[in-house]
């Protein structure tokens, strides 16, 4: 066996823990007859033994407390990204609650204007809807940001948003209550935020779970 | 140990910053004295030790709570110290490998008995003497030698703090440990 180089090689990996049955039986033999090596050996292992008998050294007792102090202060922005990062559900929940509700509140300011349902044969004037004498609506009767005024027919059920109905208690010529307005079904008036937003959801309900 | 510094690290990771304290606490003299080993020099381990453990608090994120957490520190604080070493410039010369030879530097153009250890001896402690042949590695055995023999990292867990293949921590594991029996065989 080479000294310098097999017999070497396999010292190593004796030390690495790498050497194999076959290998260190070989080593053994040749150890068992050259002395250099079995001193190489040996000095190699007492270098360790050697470094492995230092003294530890402590860390000065002040190094936790000088770290700590310049850990850097985390931005709020970072935190919240954090936060986002290991909540995703939650992210994602709050993401779709945010879009319903600028949904329902530009559906909010786009309603902000006059709306009727169906305005075949209905009057206009300003703010007011009128229902003219001798008309009758089919169907139900929907307006928005505006009051009306019933003089003739609905066949249906009628719903007020930010509006009234208005009753015409002036008296006319013929001395009786002229607008006798008739709704041949439910009349809803719906006039604050809270109650046209219910409105609008059970109005979604009813889409969601009606099967015509 | 390892349960309680892996529990502190999902707090860390929560955002509480006090629970980094503990780990620091926990770590502190191991990583110091790896620096200090590493850069020989007591002023610039402390300043270096805490450079890791701010870097390692504000990578946090990036630690893979399936490895080993010593493992991901000390390859903070290797680099480090590697990068402090390699802007001092008289290391560097020796450090060089030479032109035409594979990982040979002027350390092993060097022949051992140039020095009279025996002088040295009587000048210094033993422990000051073996501290300062540790000093006068290379680094890149040095840091190998430091981690296995002083802070006990099996040779696959050196790879992966050097981030170097294997084999070249083996090679360079027989070529230290051969610089340290020249150097402590007439103590």
């Amino acid at each position: 066996m080479d000294c310098n180089k097999e017999a070497l090689e396999l010292m190593h990996k004796h030390l690495d823990g790498d050497i194999t049955r076959d290998e260190e039986s070989r080593l053994k033999v040749h150890l068992e007859g050259c002395a250099d090596c079995q001193t190489h050996l040996h000095e190699l292992k007492r270098a360790i033994t050697l470094i492995q008998s230092t003294e530890n050294i402590k860390a000065p007792d002040d190094f936790a407390a000088k770290v700590m102090q310049q850990l850097p202060v985390e931005r709020k922005s970072v935190k919240y990204m954090r936060w986002f990062k290991m909540h995703p559900v939650l992210t994602a929940a709050a993401i779709f609650f945010l879009f319903t509700i600028t949904g329902l509140f530009s559906a909010w300011e786009h309603d902000s204007q006059l709306m009727v349902s169906n305005p075949e044969n209905l009057i206009i004037k300003g703010d007011t809807v009128i229902v003219p004498e001798g008309v009758t609506v089919e169907g139900d009767l929907v307006v928005q940001n505006g009051d009306l005024k019933i003089e003739g027919t609905v066949d249906g059920n009628v719903t007020l948003i930010n509006g009234s109905l208005v009753e015409d208690d002036s008296l006319d010529s013929n001395g009786l209550m002229a607008s006798v307005g008739e709704v041949n079904g439910e009349l809803k008036e719906v006039d604050r935020a809270f109650e046209w937003m219910w409105y609008r959801i059970q109005n979604l309900f009813k889409s969601i779970f009606s099967f015509e | 140990m390892e349960l309680i510094i892996r529990d502190k690290i999902k707090q860390v990771k929560k955002g509480d910053q006090a629970a980094f304290e503990d780990i620091v606490l926990f770590y502190q003299d191991k990583i110091y004295q790896h620096c200090n080993r590493m850069l020989g020099n007591a002023h610039e381990a402390e300043e270096i030790a805490q450079e890791a453990f701010i870097r390692a608090y504000i990578n946090i994120h990036s630690y893979d709570e399936r490895r080993k957490f010593s493992t991901w520190l000390y390859r903070i604080a290797t680099n480090l110290t590697i990068d402090r070493l390699r802007k001092r410039k008289p290391d560097y010369y020796l450090d060089a490998e030479v032109k035409g030879t594979e990982g040979l530097d002027m350390y092993s153009q060097l022949a051992a008995e140039d020095k009279l250890p025996e002088d040295e001896l009587e000048e210094l402690e033993l422990q000051n003497y073996i501290q300062k042949q540790i000093a006068e590695l290379p680094p890149k055995y040095r840091s190998i030698i430091m981690l296995r023999y002083l802070e006990d990292f099996s040779l696959q867990e050196i790879s992966e703090i050097l981030d170097i293949p294997i084999g070249t921590v083996k090679t360079r594991v027989h070529r230290g440990r051969e610089a340290l029996r020249k150097k402590l065989r007439h103590v």
